[in-house]
């Protein structure tokens, strides 16, 4: 008998398949660790201390949440549409053009809640824009969207090496990168918020980006569950030939869906550039786009599901930075491993525990 | 110099380039038109060159070392036969987790052994493979224009270059004129015919990305105890992943697999012996519209613009026998 049309509870499909998925990753990385002689259970305290210790530890935590918020988001309308955009990585980078431009321009007029929604917007037109040509190539050309944004990461990484080294570098400076903006052209950071629960928020880059974060993750829900084109979307991804029979125009909404998820993809470049180093720099995603597959997976495409998913990995990347210094045996690259076993797990072999957990169910309530 | 030793020299390089893509692009090949996607090339071409630089430089053997870089891409290739053949998971996310398992996990084990920040030790000559010199060269030195070629593009090469040129072929007359072949192919159009027929899908599946992390583990080793004498951290450089694009490129046929790799090594090639040099009327072209380039071309190739590329029409799908 096939297991695989045995309706599970809600419980189990979101709440206990997930948990088991991200046990097992974090089992096998802590193989991993004990292989290279150093103890697991030292390291994941070590880790959890290193991210949620103090005020700025927590600080760093919730940067990198924010900027994974962002690509999760992008990852999973994507999906739900049926597309799998592994791009987010480079509208990321692209992004940060029309956020940098906007500070550009902006900075020495006027204050930085003038600048933000600009830059909101220039951030998410020029990701937007960056998922466009392989949306159009899938929608209109039939070319794989999994191999034309993977392509485009790489046009954008050359491209943007290309401006910041040749266009936007500071004459007489070495490194590549843009001039440092104004305060009219930074984010300021949220110590106010962090003040409310007793905690300094020190050198910690942790800004208002969270809150626009948030609210995109507010604005997905309810495009994806209380709007028709969410409704379309979900068809689409579900069943495409039941879509087009439902008189759901493909080209349209695929390119629809891409759009929102670059664009969603392009506002990650806030954090770290208006955010963060106040500047564009090459390099600045540094893996976010990818790590946003992993979340999206994680958090089963959902808000909620994703700002978790975010979270945990914020915790990772902060507490991995700072377990490489207290284990320099584990380097920072031990994050990248967990991420690949987390994608392993929760996306590939996501049915892998299904059969068991049907049997297991079954059993339970005959019994 | 004048232009001809450029060329020569520039064709010399296009050589060493176009070897890791062209292993790559044929594990692809394998893998592809079984009806598994494979974006893992990448990670499985870094596990195999980690694996490789680290039993060469253990034994001082360069063979041992392509054998420890086979083994460990096969094992890649298995995980992704396993998730994605075994389990019905999705194929493109089980090769994305696998390209960052081993861009991890390379470096991760790599400091922890020899605590060089992600390199492996340098490796003795005796312990990589090393060029060989063609016989005839001293005779050909003195040809006018096919001796130069000959001695400075054909000759000089290591033995995993000829292999690689070697594999073109075997490749072909595996895939188009053996019974694994065809059935290989069958099993990327139609898995539902080849069951019928009474054929397993998942173990001709499973064959298929064996191969292809057999030849994964010529491109790792390549990289590592051939073309470089260590492993340096995330030496595939995306390379992976312009071998995916010259097997679109070549739309999944081997012969134009070794041409689209060879244009996109000369790309490759190019643009190093571009790097600062301007051109007369244009001025400095930047090189990163050469480094753009193959995958430029990939696009507009997907387009449809230049022929039209027909994928293997069951790939990317998992097989239900039941329903």
């Amino acid at each position: 008998m096939s297991t695989a049309s045995v309706p599970l509870p809600n419980w189990i499909t979101y709440g206990l398949m997930p948990l088991l998925n991200l046990l097992m990753a974090f089992l096998i990385s802590g193989l991993v660790v004990w292989s290279i002689g150093e103890d697991p259970v030292e390291a994941l305290k070590l880790l959890i201390e290193g991210a949620l210790g103090r005020g700025d530890a927590i600080g760093f935590t919730l940067f990198y949440t924010t900027s994974f918020i962002f690509t999760g988001l992008s990852v999973a309308v994507a999906f739900h549409a049926g597309l799998f955009n592994i791009g987010a990585e480079g509208q990321a980078y692209i992004g940060g053009l029309g956020a940098a431009l906007v500070a550009l321009s902006l900075d020495h007029y006027v204050p930085w809640y003038v600048t933000m929604p600009f830059a909101v917007i220039g951030a998410a037109i020029f990701g937007a824009a960056w998922a466009f040509i392989p949306a159009w190539l899938q929608a209109r050309r039939g070319s794989h969207i999994v191999i034309t944004t993977i392509m485009f990461n790489f046009i954008g990484a050359a491209l943007m090496v290309y401006l910041l080294v040749n266009v936007f570098i500071v004459p007489g400076k070495m490194a590549p990168e843009t001039r440092t903006f104004l305060p009219g052209g930074q984010l300021p950071k949220l110590d106010w918020l962090m003040a409310w629960f007793g905690l300094k928020l020190g050198p910690a880059p942790f800004n208002v980006s969270f809150l626009i974060a948030l609210v995109m993750c507010f604005l997905v829900w309810l495009l994806i569950w209380r709007s028709k084109l969410g409704y379309e979307m979900r068809t689409l991804g579900i069943s495409p030939s039941a879509a087009v029979y439902a008189g759901i125009p493909y080209s349209r909404t695929v390119i629809i869906a891409m759009l929102i998820s670059g664009g969603l993809a392009g506002m990650m470049a806030l954090n770290p550039v208006m955010g963060s180093s106040a500047r564009l720099q090459v390099e600045f995603v540094g893996g976010a786009g990818f790590v946003g597959i992993a979340v999206s997976l994680m958090g089963r495409s959902h808000p909620v599901g994703i700002i978790l998913a975010a979270l945990l990995f914020g915790i990772l990347y902060q507490g991995g930075a700072d377990l490489s210094f207290e284990m320099p045996n584990i380097t920072r690259e031990m994050i990248v491993v967990i991420q690949g076993l987390v994608i392993l797990f929760a996306g590939a072999l996501e049915y892998m525990f299904r059969p068991a957990m049907v049997h297991l169910y079954q059993r339970l309530k005959r019994a | 110099m004048d232009y001809f030793d450029i060329l020569v020299s520039i064709l010399g390089s296009t050589i060493r380039l176009s070897i890791p893509l062209l292993f790559t692009a044929l594990a692809g090949l394998f893998s592809e038109r079984a009806g598994i996607f494979d974006i893992g090339l990448e990670g499985k071409m870094l596990a195999a060159a980690f694996a490789s630089a680290c039993v060469a430089y253990l034994t001082g053997n360069p063979w041992l070392g392509l054998l420890g870089g086979i083994a460990v891409s096969i094992v890649f290739s298995l995980i992704h036969g396993f998730a994605s053949i075994t389990n019905r998971g999705n194929q493109i996310v089980s090769g994305v987790a696998l390209n960052f398992v081993a861009a991890g996990l390379t470096i991760v084990l790599g400091q922890a052994w020899f605590s060089q920040g992600g390199r492996t030790p340098q490796l003795a000559g005796e312990a990589r493979f090393s060029p060989i010199t063609l016989p005839g060269v001293d005779l050909m030195r003195d040809v006018p224009v096919l001796g130069p070629l000959y001695v400075n593009v054909i000759s000089g090469n290591n033995i995993l270059t000829y292999l690689a040129f070697a594999a073109v072929p075997l490749s072909w007359w595996v895939l188009f004129r053996t019974r694994f072949g065809l059935r290989l192919r069958a099993v990327g159009e139609n898995p539902g015919a080849v069951d019928t027929a009474g054929i397993s899908v998942t173990w001709l599946r499973y064959r298929a990305v064996i191969v292809a992390g057999f030849l994964c583990g010529f491109a790792g080793a390549y990289l590592s105890i051939a073309q470089s004498a260590a492993f340096i951290k995330d030496m595939s450089a995306g390379k992976g992943y312009i071998a995916l694009a010259a097997l679109i490129f070549a739309k999944w046929k081997p012969v134009p697999v070794m041409f689209a790799c060879l244009l996109f090594g000369f790309l490759d090639a190019f643009a190093n012996f571009m790097q600062g040099k301007a051109v007369p009327g244009i001025g400095e072209v930047p090189v990163q519209i050469f480094q753009a380039m193959p995958y430029v071309l990939t696009c507009i190739l997907l387009a449809g613009f230049i022929g039209i590329a027909h994928p293997p029409k069951a790939g990317g799908v998992p097989y239900t026998k039941e329903r």
